[in-house]
């Protein structure tokens, strides 16, 4: 934990020195530039402006979003590819539990801060050092990724209609390179590398019985099966006592 | 259809991080909700990176975005930063579209 910092010494330059503050804007710069992709890839899929802009503000969830463009684009349903927004957003709840006790925010505030709850600004915020820098980082990444995003997501997708045919620019490929990108990092082991082996076969296998988008949501199921599958694990003491598992 | 679809995943998205600021820790401290929580995403990812790259509709399709993926992997694992993943990917995809027309 740092010490007060005093007031005189308060100022921009002391704060943008702080090596959060820098590696924060690292990342919102980043994603003010993939969501000029995520603009583009969006009307290439049929969104309008409207449309792709209300996903960058509402939706706000950059996997999320990807997904429900991907199976639009790919002649699936909407619903399909809003189930499939939802169960990756599903995670964001998991995020928003660890930062809560961390900002400790009640009410308007709170409702607010939790639109901001993303993988960037909780990575950015969780695992550090004070809860000064947890706090900074978190508001700097998630302030400043909400606005780059958007301002990206309208530049790509205004640009997207000067573009005649996305396919001759490989934008059909970056989408699923984006999920490449954010994969790679969570495939820590072995079991973890079978498992998603294994949910791309499942959904490539049921891509001809199913209509389009219906794949991913056969991916996430067997996810959700396997995830609840009962399981001996050695008891721990901090384990809270197995009575009433789901497992 | 696609303007409900939007708007219905949009507030669902924002409802989920909002659940997680208010709810008690202990309802999602269950190591089945932590396990599935954890694997929700790689599933989905996975399934999303395979079915974007050699599907289209509900037929299976081996062209030249399979060439841009396969250059999206060995970045990832050489540790490229996120934009130059994106950026490889869609190069390699237009130059075998553009020495093989139609792929």
């Amino acid at each position: 934990m740092s010490e007060p910092t005093p007031p005189h010494r308060r100022g921009l330059r002391e704060f943008t020195a702080l090596p959060v503050v820098r590696q924060s804007l690292g990342v919102v710069i980043a994603c003010g530039a993939f969501a000029i992709s995520f603009g583009a890839i969006a009307a290439a899929g049929g969104l309008d402006v409207w449309q792709t802009m209300a996903l960058s503000l509402i939706m706000f969830s950059g996997g999320s979003q990807f997904a429900l463009v991907g199976v639009v684009a790919g002649g699936g349903s909407p619903w399909a590819g809003a189930v499939a927004a939802l169960l990756l957003g599903s995670r964001n709840t998991f995020y928003g539990l660890r930062l809560s006790t961390l900002l400790g925010l009640r009410g308007l505030r709170r409702a607010a801060a939790a639109q901001v709850v993303i993988d960037e600004s909780s990575a950015m915020s969780l695992g550090r050092d004070s809860e000064r820098e947890a706090r900074i980082g978190f508001y700097v990444t998630g302030i400043g990724v909400f606005t780059l995003w958007n301002l990206g997501s309208l530049i790509g997708a205004l640009g997207a209609g000067a573009l005649t045919d996305p396919a001759a620019f490989g934008l059909d490929a970056a989408g699923p390179a984006a999920f490449v990108a954010l994969l790679w990092p969570r495939l820590r082991d072995r079991e973890t590398w079978a498992i998603a082996l294994a949910a791309a076969g499942l959904a490539v296998l049921s891509v001809p019985f199913v209509p389009p988008g219906v794949p991913v949501l056969v991916a996430a199921a067997f996810g959700i099966a396997v995830g609840a599958w009962p399981r001996r694990e050695p008891p721990l003491p901090d384990r809270p006592a197995p009575h009433g598992e789901a497992a | 259809m696609l303007w409900a679809a939007i708007l219905v995943a949009s507030v669902g998205c924002y409802l989920f991080k909002l659940a997680g600021m208010s709810v008690p820790a202990g309802l999602l401290a269950r190591p089945a909700v932590q396990r599935i929580a954890a694997l929700l995403p790689i599933v989905l990812l996975a399934a999303l990176i395979a079915v974007q790259t050699v599907s289209s509709g509900q037929r299976l399709l081996i062209d030249a975005r399979l060439a841009g993926v396969a250059v999206a992997v060995i970045a990832a694992w050489r540790r490229a930063p996120f934009l130059l993943i994106l950026v490889l990917a869609a190069v390699t995809t237009a130059l075998v579209r553009w020495w093989i027309p139609g792929s």
